[in-house]
């Protein structure tokens, strides 16, 4: 353990505990189905549409709401307003309407004194389908031009032009899984009744703004009669971006027809059949290359799984193609995406929001050319990194200015002895026939920013009580990655006090409107700022203040150890702050911030939509057992970017957790489907994350300290909630290189996830 | 008379009268008794959010604690126990060294698997031994049955060493002398009888008489599979008796020739005793769901609910088992190879329980190996489990078993394989011309843990790792288990 963890600081930069940690341990952190709730509180259940993809002919709700202890029974016609949860596009119900068009999809919604009396109700509800045909699988979509948008293309140069004068030239299908986001806690909402037909919403959600917004569009009110709060969630992970909105909607609605408060909680299996995943893609390639394996052209079409309808997919492709070069440069290039419409449960966010799809598409693609070329797979990576101008243009116009990536690799590759370690698996496979090891250093490059503008900007309301402590409420959301943490070391450390005199409120909007969901890592960097510069609106009243009492300036007035000093003089934080209130001096404040210099032309494809870019690189050995396709990885080392850390202990901890949350995705995560398109994986009997044995052995990761970020983000620090993730790929590398040495020169190449069945089948196939 | 549900939550008692016996513990926690501290995370049994811990006399004076998963025990299955929660660990403002550990190791995120990970934590913390610092193995075992999705595992792996590092905060004699004393005093000296729908004899002669009079009483032991019946089923269960308080079915007796496991002892009372003759089997029984499960679940469960895809069948069978069927009648034996007759059916007839499983003590030079196949190396369902036994005598086999689970609708004995390797020299070749023969023994189905080829393949490959590790002519071990 480093002992700069176990310091009890205070402040930006210092390795504090998660603010809930004593309360996480203890059982006393409250989630929303622990809230206590008001008496005559009713239980939600939903019937499942059974069918991938039918009309509805009939439904006869008149059993189900005869029945025991039933309050309320709702279709799609009995939406007060508009039945309707799309963030982009309009048409996506949350209750069925007219079509079912995925297995599990909620057709009728019922609240009743219990679950399991609205699950008994349930039984009783009469719905006639005619079946329709079903797409469910990528493949079938693309055949037959299935969509919810149009395609994207985002192209530098002419890639079929360079393709055509490329000396080398590879052709290529590969695959990834989807991911369940699997966050402990289930969806959940609680909404209750307001007086003037107002509604408040408890909703498990990383977006209270988007719950706001929808449930009052679905009661047909303004947003002004709906309230939306979340004090924490057992985890987010993207899940709960603009999910929740179809779980807070159907209990609002049943609360409004019932007259009473309803809870809506998910079990796990409901989870998994009502809500989306992680974009399963194909991808489809086309690389030109020279003899040393420098890449001249990439043609790559990214077509992914949206679902039934639309919600974030066109962003997730988009992202997607934003990362398809992953740290690499490359002089002509196209990426083309489309988003699937197929009858399953809708895909949304899930960290990294497309940019681990088209990492890994990346490094897929540079690990066949090295392979082709011959060459060690790192030695081409280092080549094709972006360099100087012009090889630091991406192929959407950004420059590639703060590139460090070539840094963080040259480093890792020296502490862990990158030829040293190939020469040792190279022995170890010519001696051993059955077990092969393998290994694989990737490097990961993500751009921080929403790219759609308009959602980098963020709020936050400070208040200042007169006995000194501290009310912090900003836009985001706490999921369990430390935001909340973070900001109150900013705001803590902008007044000079402890961390603990200030208190951290539930996300509420009717505190800080008009917010964007926490996502895209920008959580800290967007309500940083817009704590900060609240608590700066208060410190600067503060100051002017006591510096015309003192007849000083106020650059004799500074915050710090608890005290506020002018000029000489010092005073107690909280005698200056009654002071300054004696004086009628406005001790609250609001603090908003919008991301500089980020523009991009959606038309053209052409921009800067990121502020930045985060930084990484991994390092990841394997060993496989070509008799069954059971795997170790054996060592990992982590090496990651987050500029100059505002706490951490909390930073490291995202790195590693993205990183093993990555790893379940590339090996023992598998979404399956059954041919009628039911989802067959629906709980975690089914359904494999990791576990601890699952962390390698040897594991060791630790943030990079060789610079601080270019951009005036939060202290210089960088954004790390999603970036880390694509550490991971080095793992899938590492397997794919193991399967190499199975059977050399054969070509044979495992799909993510690599689980044991798709390595042994993958080297049986080359066999 | 209505019978009460007598238990102890942290140290005091509770008596229950109108609560429905198949109310799973989690439920009564965070809607009767105000703890909400332990969650919700699957309702099955897999993700541990939901651990709490149970203690009961060891015998010796003392308290043997286990956790359990609390979302698919019974409450009235906690009669006679003392149920311990996250909330029963602070002592005033102060925090228990395992929470404390936590704290310090940076070991939660978001915070929801936290409760269960504390309880299986302060599981290892009270009865790890003194000594060295514990392996990673160790923890591996210990967490197996906890998932987290947010740290990744390191902080906590980290929590656990810390909170073993310094010296270990025990209960008082004085305390856990009262839980002893308040634990005797719940005991019974018949059976609960509760609202008649839940009966929990004590001995054989009063489960004779409940056989007799309630035949279509559901049987109820761990709870690990009958659980789920409820919680993700949503199925009513009518009347139950619970096996789990009869005295001679949880009995462990090894007598010159066999080893008896009572149905109702525990995997984690009966694996000790399995491991003391039988040391190949570490790996499968580590690896045999998570720990909760294990203190939980039976073997007589594990059985008779004759599941393809359980792991013990497939080694009992191996091994030669037999098994006894007790009912009204008396006891009556079979071979466990008879026992199972179709896919979930099974030779167990109306008012008939399994009582003990006896598997025949092992010959010197025995040769003996099961592998479990499966996406995740723990707490995961078999894509296929293996085991071989063999014995050679004069460079020839003269007995071989070859059992799989996964393969077929039943755990299953490999007829055609096995004649292909009695009588024939232990070679590659004949385990490869027996590894072919595998074909002819099983069509498995494709579902979710894997395709029917992929089956057939491992199946095959297994005999030849069989092979090569009791030939010891190559590594063919990936991931290690010590």
């Amino acid at each position: 353990m480093d002992d700069a963890r176990a310091r009890t600081g205070s402040g930006p930069g210092e390795p504090v505990a998660h603010d809930s940690a004593a309360l996480h341990v203890a059982g006393t952190a409250l989630y929303i189905d622990d809230l206590p709730v008001p008496e005559g509180t009713l239980a939600a259940w939903c019937v499942p549409s059974p069918k991938a993809h039918a009309r509805i002919v009939s439904i006869d709700l008149s059993a189900a709401r005869a029945a025991p202890g039933v309050a309320a029974v709702i279709a799609a016609g009995d939406v007060p307003g508009r039945n309707d949860v799309g963030p982009i596009f309009k048409g996506e119900p949350f209750l069925a309407e007219n079509v079912v068009e995925y297995i599990g999809q909620p057709v009728v919604a019922i609240a009743a004194e219990s679950v399991a009396q609205a699950r008994a109700a349930g039984r009783l509800v009469r719905i006639v389908y005619e079946d329709l045909p079903a797409i469910l699988t990528i493949e079938d979509a693309l055949a037959k031009g299935s969509f919810v948008a149009k395609p994207y293309v985002m192209q530098r140069g002419d890639a079929p032009a360079a393709l055509a004068r490329a000396p080398r030239r590879l052709k290529g299908t590969f695959r990834n899984g989807a991911q369940d986001h699997f966050y402990l806690e289930g969806h959940i909402a609680l909404a209750v009744p307001q007086e003037a037909d107002g509604m408040a919403v408890w909703s498990s959600t990383q977006h209270p703004t988007e719950v706001q917004k929808m449930v009052a569009r679905a009661l047909d009110l303004p947003a002004s009669a709906v309230t939306c709060e979340v004090r924490r969630m057992g985890g987010g992970f993207g899940g709960k971006e603009t999910q929740p909105a179809i779980i807070a909607c159907i209990a609002a609605v049943l609360a409004r027809h019932a007259g009473r408060p309803v809870k809506y909680r998910l079990d796990r299996d409901d989870d998994f059949m009502i809500t989306g995943k992680r974009h399963d893609f194909l991808v489809r390639y086309d690389v030109g290359f020279d003899e040393a394996g420098r890449l001249l052209a990439l043609d790559i079409a990214f077509a992914a799984r949206a679902g039934h309808v639309a919600d974030l997919s066109t962003s997730i492709v988009e992202r997607a193609l934003f990362h398809a070069a992953n740290a690499y440069h490359v002089p002509d290039m196209r990426a083309v995406g489309h988003a699937c419409k197929t009858h399953t449960q809708s895909n949304t966010a899930f960290r990294g929001f497309g940019g681990p799809q088209g990492v890994l598409a990346a490094e897929h693609v540079i690990d066949r050319v090295a392979r082709a070329v011959g060459r060690d797979p790192l030695d081409v990576r280092r080549l094709n990194f972006f360099g100087a101008s012009p090889r630091d243009e991406t192929h959407y116009g950004q420059r590639t200015t703060d590139f460090v990536a070539d840094r963080i690799v040259s480093e890792l590759a020296a502490d862990v002895g990158y030829e040293q370690r190939r020469r040792a698996i190279d022995a170890f496979n010519a001696a051993s026939p059955i077990l092969k090891k393998g290994m694989a250093l990737t490097p990961v490059m993500f751009g921080v920013s929403f790219t759609a503008i308009q959602f980098n900007q963020a709020g936050a309301l400070v208040h200042v009580y007169t006995d000194g402590s501290i009310a912090l409420n900003h836009a985001g959301t706490e999921m369990g990655q430390g935001l909340h943490t973070k900001v109150r070391q900013i705001v803590a450390g902008e007044f000079g006090v402890p961390d603990a005199t200030v208190r951290i409120a539930a996300t509420n909007t009717a505190r800080v409107p008009n917010t964007s969901a926490t996502a895209a890592s920008a959580g800290s960097d967007m309500n940083g700022k817009a704590a900060q510069a609240a608590a700066r609106a208060i410190k600067a009243r503060i100051a002017d203040f006591l510096a015309g009492e003192y007849r000083t300036s106020v650059d004799e007035v500074g915050f710090a150890a608890g005290e506020v000093r002018i000029g000489a003089q010092r005073l107690p934080f909280r005698d200056a702050v009654q002071k300054a209130y004696a004086a009628r001096v406005q001790l609250s404040a609001t603090g908003f911030y919008s991301t500089p210099k980020v523009h991009f032309d959606r038309a053209r494809a052409w921009g800067r939509p990121f502020y930045y870019f985060a930084y990484g690189a991994a390092y990841a050995e394997a060993t496989i057992d070509t008799l069954t396709g059971e795997y170790a990885i054996d060592r990992v080392e982590l090496l990651h970017d987050v500029g100059r850390s505002l706490n951490p202990a909390i930073d490291l901890g995202q790195v590693e957790g993205a990183f093993v949350q990555g790893l379940g995705w590339l090996t023992s995560e598998e979404i399956v489907f059954d041919a009628g398109g039911r989802l067959t994986t629906h709980a975690p009997s089914t359904y494999k994350i990791p576990v601890a044995r699952d962390l390698p052995r040897d594991f060791r990761a630790r943030l990079w300290t060789g610079g601080e970020n270019r951009e005036d983000a939060i202290y210089r620090s960088k954004a790390v909630g999603e970036p880390p993730l694509m550490l991971a790929t080095s793992v899938f590398l590492a397997l794919q290189d193991a399967v190499e040495a199975a059977v050399p020169g054969k070509g044979a190449q495992i799909d993510a996830p690599a689980t044991p069945e798709r390595v042994l089948m993958a080297i049986e196939a080359a066999r | 008379m209505v019978d009460t549900i007598r238990f102890l939550l942290g140290d005091q008692p509770v008596a229950l009268s109108d609560v429905d016996p198949t109310t799973t513990v989690l439920e009564w926690l965070r809607a009767s008794a105000g703890r909400t501290g332990t969650k919700e995370g699957c309702a099955e049994g897999d993700c541990g959010a939901c651990t709490v811990v149970l203690t009961e006399p060891d015998g010796a004076g003392g308290l043997a604690c286990r956790t359990v998963n609390s979302c698919i025990q019974f409450v009235a299955t906690l009669d006679g126990t003392q149920l311990l929660t996250v909330e029963d660990l602070k002592r005033g403002d102060t925090l228990h060294p395992v929470q404390q550990a936590m704290v310090d190791a940076h070991a939660s995120q978001c915070g929801f698997c936290t409760p269960g990970f504390v309880m299986s934590l302060y599981q290892l913390y009270r009865t790890y031994p003194d000594g060295g610092p514990p392996a990673r193995e160790t923890l591996d075992r210990a967490l197996a049955g906890n998932l987290c999705r947010c740290t990744g595992y390191r902080p906590i792996l980290e929590a656990a060493e810390r909170m073993l590092a310094s010296p270990r905060v025990r209960e008082t004699d004085a305390a856990e002398a009262k839980a002893v004393a308040a634990l005797e005093g719940l005991r019974r000296k018949t059976g609960l009888a509760y609202r008649d729908r839940f009966f929990a004899p004590l001995n054989l002669a009063e489960l004779a008489a409940l056989l007799q009079a309630h035949p279509d009483a559901r049987l109820l032991s761990g709870g690990t599979d009958l659980g789920l019946e409820v919680t993700k089923a949503h199925r009513t269960i009518g009347k139950i008796i619970y096996l789990g308080r009869v005295a001679e079915l949880r009995a462990i007796v090894r007598t010159n020739t066999h080893l008896e496991i009572g149905a109702a002892a525990t995997w984690r009372e009966t694996v000790p005793a399995l491991l003391a003759d039988w040391p190949a089997l570490d790996e499968l029984f580590a690896r045999f769901a998570g720990p909760p499960v294990r203190n939980a679940g039976t073997i007589g469960g594990n059985v008779a609910n004759a599941s393809p895809i359980g792991d013990s069948p497939p080694v009992l069978l191996a091994l030669d088992a037999e098994i006894d069927l007790f009912g009204a009648a008396g006891m009556r034996r079979l071979q466990l190879a008879d026992f199972f007759l179709d896919y979930r059916k099974t030779a167990l007839a109306p008012g008939e329980a399994v009582a003990r499983v006896r598997i025949p003590l092992p010959a010197k030079g025995r040769r003996l190996r099961a592998y479990k196949v499966s996406k995740r190396h723990d707490d995961d369902i078999s894509a296929v489990c293996g085991v071989f036994a063999l014995t050679v005598e004069n460079g020839r086999v003269s007995n071989a078993r070859v059992a799989f689970g996964g393969m077929a609708a039943i755990p299953k004995r490999a007829a055609a394989c096995e004649a292909a390797l009695e009588g024939r020299p232990w070679t590659l070749a004949t385990a490869e011309a027996a590894a072919a023969v595998l074909r002819r023994d099983f069509s498995p189905i494709g579902d979710m843990r894997a395709s029917a080829a992929y089956r057939t393949k491992v199946a095959s490959n297994l005999l030849l790792r069989f092979w090569h590790e009791t030939e010891g002519r190559a590594a063919t071990r990936a991931v290690h288990y010590g």
